[in-house]
């Protein structure tokens, strides 16, 4: 079910600046993609247009395709509630809906797409929350607020929300950088069970971590502050990090970079 | 896979048919037409009501047609988006009805005599006369309230920001809060309280005090919030130069906040130049001109509408009057507001967040 | 700014300010200190000392009046301080001020929602901008000039309004209509909801704003439509603070003289029927019968002041409250 990204000739704004221009480039399957690249670079900005969360900022705005297996998520008549429902996000800071209990903020989704059977809906928050390497930890106060977890727990409870509504495409934006380094490893070990499942995209920017969790890594920089950012190049992790083929992408990688 | 059954519950493409955006227009123009043609046959009198009948069947027809198009929860969207704007259509008629008609009724008598000429000797029922004796009044009233108001309310938002710790600080607060939701006519009878102790007669300053009290706990709100944007480096800058505290206070923080404060001060202005009631127990309303605000009855501007109003018997000069004073004092609360506002705006990227 | 010039005219740090001399040697700095502290300090105690005296005179004054009630101070139906013995109590006032500010607030506090959410979430940015300037000056708008406008044009448009309600709901009693001047509660209560609006949407709106990104784009990214976002976020989120914008305007109403004594045709009786004119607020009653008032009616009259004093304090007590809960709450959350 997960299912294949084709980007070609995207370009994004926000009001008249331009963020990131002209990118291409495939995103396979049951794998995970990572975007490294220095700070504004537009690597988030990229991740967001793929769910067309971009163009809900004000002035946000996107040229290009990005066909979802054929698909085009910008086409004429496609729904962006729809898309977002396809391809499913986790941010940078755990964001569980604080009113909500741990049970709700899993089943939120759910709920909005209609109609479930209790028993269903525990079998899918249960399936979710294990899938999300969560269950042991929580299963004993489902009825607590999510916000009284732990920073790591948070975000595992927000990858179980994105996956419990079985999205095709997972975004991922720096998923750790808010954690500690054992959640991180945590939310590592599970990004590795989850590609079995869906197609991942993860933007990080701990090289370290593009290099344990991506089999793909993708290289953003922008010329100068202000300038549009570009995708360098992108290439299987392992050639990335030992023999890029961009000066540009040694460069950082070796840390003669930003 | 048991997921497949949840998978086939979602829409299997990203493809919703979507209602082309011209559609609200056409709804709302059709419901209109219809609703017209309802009251027409009905022979409704009141155009009010063709409205609520058209804002019915806006929603119901939004609904209906959004549920059959593109699906309930499309359908639950637009009419929640629908119910926006007719609740802001809604709530906008009322209050443009009431600028406009201020407007449009009062330049009927607002010209220079009016403004220069008081109603001593004119009946209430009767054409002429002016505001004169009122605006003298109110300026008077409000100018006083000021002063008193003004520095109390300046200082003790000083003492809460700079040095306020420990449970009078805390006090002061709690008052503060509970002092801005006291009504207005409240003020008016704690002042008349006194007043009855001591056996006076309605005067101008017996108002100002009332006004003052309303006044003080905005301008503590305004003040504390404006002390607090100054950053604390600038002080510690002043500091530790030697400089005592109260001078620091004096020549570094007010002045970096002093656009802010401003402000404050003259948003409350104008909200105690529009008091009426406490005017009302504490200054009584006078139609002579008395400039002296420590003795005797006098009038002030809202004091003056409510008293034509009430005390014309319907008479249209007087309501003519009533509105031309209404709109002498919209227009002065008015300016007031925006240019408190605009020295906040001219002010604010010097004092930076 | 001022500091480099200061330099010059306040003599430089002296070495006594860092040793054991320090008292004496910063004499006229302590001194200037201690005035200033003084005149700040003084303000707040006379803040405090101006609400324990409204407390302390309402009281007394109250008492002199309710001391001499031949009737029951609370549940009395008659406003008649002129009689020997005197008889006056505050259930018509009580009953007036709560129906008409509930009337109020159930109109105003949809609408005022409904109207943030238009400008925070509906509105092209810069019309809800310009919206919400405008509705700020509309905030400001003297209570006396709603008031003539709600006598003047308010009153004779309710007329449709009133026979039509009479017509569909009459059979319920609340709303049956004797074809009087529509100047009863409905109106009154119609008038306070147009004076609130702005101060509710005003503080709605500014809640609503602060609702972290976060928490929208966590409904979002699941495929929420825009209502479904600010039912799962913002709501829930805003929840306690439309609350307390309520709650001030609810002060608002319960407090509100001039707009009530111009639109209502008052009587010291209770309506059954929403739309016969009749009953009466405390501020109304004040100011309506205060010119003729002696000074003992003018007692009674602080009395009933007193207790729309007690009823406004416990109102804003509760928004209080409920703001500092919020306060802990999003503190939880940051």
């Amino acid at each position: 079910m997960a299912k294949r990204i084709d980007v070609s000739g995207l370009t994004a704004y926000y009001g008249s600046h331009k963020a990131i221009e002209d990118i291409s480039m495939t995103v396979e399957p049951r794998s995970v993609t990572a975007f490294i690249g220095p700070s504004g670079c537009g690597k988030s900005t990229f991740l967001r247009t793929l769910n067309r969360m971009h163009e809900v900022t004000t002035g946000g705005r996107v040229e290009g395709k990005v066909l979802l297996d054929d698909e085009d998520l910008y086409g004429p008549a496609i729904d962006p509630v729809s898309v977002r429902r396809e391809v499913g996000m986790v941010f940078q800071r755990p964001n569980p809906f604080p009113t909500m209990s741990i049970f709700d903020n899993v089943a939120a989704g759910l709920r909005l797409n209609g109609k479930y059977k209790k028993s269903e809906l525990n079998d899918i928050v249960e399936r979710s929350l294990k899938g999300a390497n969560l269950w042991n930890e929580v299963k004993d106060r489902l009825n607590k607020p999510g916000s009284g977890l732990s920073g790591g727990q948070q975000q595992r409870l927000c990858i179980a929300r994105a996956i419990a509504v079985e999205p095709k495409v997972l975004l991922m934006d720096e998923p750790c950088s808010a954690l500690d380094p054992i959640s991180t490893l945590a939310i590592e070990d599970l990004i590795g069970e989850l590609k079995e499942r869906f197609t991942i995209v993860i933007v990080t920017h701990n090289m370290q971590q593009a290099a344990r969790v991506s089999d793909r890594t993708a290289f953003f920089n922008l010329a100068a502050v202000g300038q549009p950012g570009k995708l360098i190049e992108i290439d299987d992790t392992e050639r990335i990090f030992s023999n890029p083929s961009r000066q540009a992408t040694e460069d950082y990688i070796s840390g003669r970079f930003g | 896979m048991s997921h497949a059954a949840v998978a086939a519950k979602r829409p299997s493409t990203l493809r919703g048919a979507t209602l082309p955006n011209w559609s609200p227009w056409a709804i709302a123009a059709g419901s209109l037409a219809v609703a017209a043609g309802i009251g027409l046959a009905a022979d409704l009198q009141s155009h009010i009501q063709w409205g609520l009948i058209a804002a019915l069947l806006f929603l119901a027809g939004t609904y209906g047609i959004a549920a059959r198009v593109e699906g309930r929860r499309q359908a639950k969207d637009r009419i929640a988006t629908s119910l926006v704007w007719v609740a802001f259509v809604l709530a906008v008629i009322p209050l443009v009805s009431l600028i406009w008609v201020t407007v449009q009724r009062g330049v009927k008598v607002l010209d220079f005599y009016f403004l220069t000429h008081s109603m001593g000797v004119v009946a209430d029922s009767e054409p002429g006369g002016g505001i004169y004796h009122a605006i003298l009044g109110s300026l008077e009233q409000v100018a006083l309230a000021t002063a008193i108001g003004a520095p109390i309310g300046v200082l003790t938002a000083i003492y809460l920001v700079e040095y306020g710790r420990g449970s009078l600080a805390k006090a002061v607060t709690f008052f503060v809060d509970v002092m801005t939701g006291i009504p207005s006519i409240v003020a008016g009878l704690f002042i008349l309280s006194l007043m009855l102790m001591f056996d006076m007669q309605p005067f101008g300053f017996a108002g100002s005090l009332a006004l003052a009290i309303l006044m003080m706990p905005v301008v503590v709100r305004s003040t504390e919030e404006m002390l607090k944007l100054v950053p604390n480096e600038l002080r510690e800058a002043s500091l530790a130069l030697g400089i005592p505290k109260w001078r620091t206070i004096l020549k570094v923080v007010l002045p970096t906040s002093i656009g802010g404060i401003t402000t404050g001060i003259m948003l409350s202005i104008a909200r105690i130049a529009g008091e009426t009631a406490p005017v009302l127990l504490l200054v009584f309303g006078n139609p002579f001109i008395n400039a002296n605000p420590f003795e005797g009855a006098q009038a002030s501007l809202p004091l003056y509408i409510y008293q034509q109003y009430s005390q014309s018997a319907g008479s249209t000069a007087a309501y003519d009057r009533a509105w031309a004073a209404s709109l002498t004092l919209i227009a002065f609360v008015m300016i007031l507001n925006l240019v408190a506002r605009g020295i906040a705006r001219w002010k604010a990227p010097k004092t930076g967040r | 700014m001022d500091i480099s010039t200061q330099n010059t005219h306040v003599p430089p740090p002296t070495p006594q300010r860092s040793g054991g001399t320090r008292k004496r040697g910063a004499g006229a700095t302590r001194r200037g200190d201690q005035i200033f502290l003084g005149l700040s300090r003084g303000s707040g105690i006379l803040l405090l000392v101006i609400m324990a005296a409204i407390a302390v005179f309402l009281t007394y004054r109250a008492s002199l009046a309710i001391s001499k009630d031949e009737g029951n101070f609370l549940t009395t139906f008659e406003w008649n301080t002129g009689l020997q013995p005197p008889v006056f109590g505050v259930a018509v006032l009580a009953f007036g001020t709560v129906v008409s500010s509930i009337i109020a607030m159930a109109i105003a506090v949809p609408i005022a929602v409904a109207i943030a959410l238009f400008i925070t979430h509906y509105a092209p940015r810069k019309l809800g901008g310009a919206i919400a300037y405008v509705v700020d000056l509309l905030a400001a708008v003297p209570s006396i000039v709603y008031g003539l406008w709600g006598a003047l044009i308010l009153v004779p448009h309710m007329n449709g309004l009133y026979g039509w309600l009479n017509d569909y709901l009459g059979w319920t009693g609340i709303f049956s209509w004797d074809e009087g001047a529509p100047r009863a509660m409905l109106t009154v209560g119609i008038l306070l909801a147009i004076m609130i609006l702005p101060i509710i949407t005003n503080v709605s709106r500014e809640v609503f704003r602060q609702v972290p990104q976060m928490h929208e784009e966590a409904a979002l990214a699941l495929g929420a439509t825009r209502w479904e976002v600010i039912r799962m976020s913002v709501l829930p989120f805003g929840r306690s603070g439309v609350i307390s914008a309520s709650m001030l305007g609810l002060g608002r109403a319960l407090g509100e003289t001039m707009a009530v004594a111009t639109v209502l045709s008052p009587s010291f009786d209770i309506q059954a029927s929403l739309l016969n004119p009749g009953g009466g607020t405390f501020a109304q009653n004040i100011a309506s019968k205060f010119n003729e008032a002696t000074e003992f009616g003018r007692d009674a009259l602080i009395a009933s002041g007193l207790v729309l004093f007690v009823i406004t304090l416990l109102v804003n007590g509760a928004a209080r409250m409920i703001i500092a809960r919020r306060k802990e709450y999003s503190g939880a959350n940051a």
